[in-house]
């Protein structure tokens, strides 16, 4: 179990998250016909960012402001373990884990919004209100989404039965409910990463970063951890719900590359071809056009399409 | 202490200061962020908070009623870190030398590594500079070595 935490939940996610930054920075670079960062990039940022003094600001709550950036970082781990788990001992994944990883997916963005709340500057409360504001938006659909394949597996709450479903009757994104549940994630997955167009949160050219505007050093190299591990682990979940996991044997290693290379690039498309929002057009979206959208993803899988 | 400094090195995160500057220099260093110059191949990028910076780029000629708050942001400034002044104003007050409202240079105020001079300094001026910087840096952590 420890090997797991530390080898596949931690080191591995984390290469695999780091290597995932470069490519949007690559990437987003080359759509700007620039040239882009060198490969070893984010490398250097965190080593970089742990090297430098920490400053507390006098009006932060201490423990607060210091502990926040490890609740984030530990709950991606453990969520990262528990979804390599179903790969490699599916003897020892547990009944309800789907809902222990939604949770645990949903504790950074509040660790965020706390860390920023606790450092006493306006900018970074502006900026934790509204991550606070938009993860009241994308739960519900995120949510209601994750149960289509529940539903679709005969009511099972288990990551495993899930992928052995999907081993016996086809992935679930090619029938029309998991195609639109899908897509819900593919948004609301934009918003919990919080990338354009839902970077509203951390709006570096509105409110100069916004929670994270009073970190320095190894705290804010922390975070920026947390947010590329959450790069690979958000869409390892997603790929597993509905897109028939990732094994790690013979083909099915570079076809789970393959699905998450897709991923990555759906991300980065929409990243770079949208303007930022503000929140009331966001928690519309959301609560509109996205929550309807699931609701009819719902509806058919119970139906059985 | 010297791996961190070599990493600080490879991602220089930049945090733009005018201290009175006529806006020539500032529009200067944001040319060096589009595609035609791209810094960010050298791992550089706009920071927006002091505290996530480690390279204070400072312009203008340090008026009466900025020196206080450029001090505060150097003091603001996580340590390791560099200063690079841009443009004639910032290296010796330029043509308000005689102003009663610019009364030392910067380099009296705070420490500066880089000096670019010009009015305004192209940005190929700048993003040499900067590599300068980061050469002189690189050797001089070599000589230390070797001692
Ligand atoms: S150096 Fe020249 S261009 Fe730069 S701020 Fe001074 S007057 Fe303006």
């Amino acid at each position: 179990m420890i090997y797991i935490f530390v080898c596949y939940g931690f080191l591995l996610s984390a290469m695999m998250g780091l290597i995932a930054s470069w490519v949007d920075r690559k990437l987003t670079a080359r759509i700007q016909y620039r040239v882009g960062p060198p490969f070893f990039q984010p490398w250097f940022d965190l080593i970089k960012l742990s090297g430098k003094e920490l400053l507390i600001p006098t009006t932060a709550l201490r423990q607060v402001f210091l502990t926040a950036p490890v609740f984030g970082l530990a709950s991606v781990i453990l969520a990262s373990t528990i979804l390599w788990l179903n790969d490699l001992h599916a003897s020892q994944s547990f009944v309800g884990d789907l809902i222990v990883v939604v949770y645990l997916l949903m504790i950074p963005s509040i660790c965020i919004m706390i860390g920023g709340f606790a450092s006493g500057n306006p900018l970074a409360g502006l900026g934790s209100s509204r991550e606070m504001k938009l993860i009241l938006s994308y739960e519900l659909p995120f949510i209601l989404a994750v149960l289509v394949p529940v539903i679709k597996s005969g009511y099972s709450l288990r990551l495993n039965d899930i992928l052995a479903f999907q081993m016996q009757h086809g992935v679930m994104i090619t029938s029309l409910s998991g195609f639109l549940a899908f897509l819900v994630c593919v948004l609301c997955i934009q918003a919990k990463l919080g990338l354009v167009p839902f970077d509203m949160p951390e709006a570096e050219t509105e409110i100069v970063g916004g929670p994270l505007i009073e970190y320095s050093g190894i705290c804010l190299a922390i975070f920026k951890l947390m947010k590329y591990m959450l790069l690979f682990v958000l869409p390892f979940f997603v790929i597993i719900l509905f897109w028939g996991g990732w094994r790690l044997t013979g083909v099915h290693l570079w076809l789970g590359l393959l699905k998450y290379i897709i991923f990555i690039l759906l991300v980065v498309v929409i990243r770079n071809t949208n303007p930022r929002v503000r929140v009331d057009q966001a928690m519309r979206f959301f609560w509109g056009t996205l929550t309807g959208l699931s609701s009819i993803a719902v509806l058919l899988a119970w139906i059985g399409k | 202490m010297s791996v961190r400094v070599q990493a600080l090195l490879k991602s220089p995160w930049i945090f733009h200061l005018s201290t009175g500057s006529c806006n020539n220099c500032d529009i200067e260093i944001l040319d060096c962020l589009t595609p035609r110059f791209d810094v960010e191949r050298f791992g550089m990028l706009l920071a927006g908070s002091i505290r996530h910076a480690d390279v204070l780029v400072v312009t203008g000629s340090a008026s009466r009623k900025c020196i206080p708050r450029m001090k505060q942001i150097y003091e603001q400034m996580p340590k390791p870190c560099f200063v690079v002044a841009i443009g004639e104003c910032a290296l010796s007050r330029g043509m308000f030398i005689q102003s009663y409202n610019c009364p030392l240079p910067i380099d009296k105020i705070i420490p500066v590594d880089v000096y670019i001079p010009g009015c305004p300094p192209k940005p190929e001026a700048i993003i040499a500079g900067i590599m300068k910087l980061v050469k002189k840096t690189e050797e001089g952590l070599k000589n230390k070595q070797a001692v």
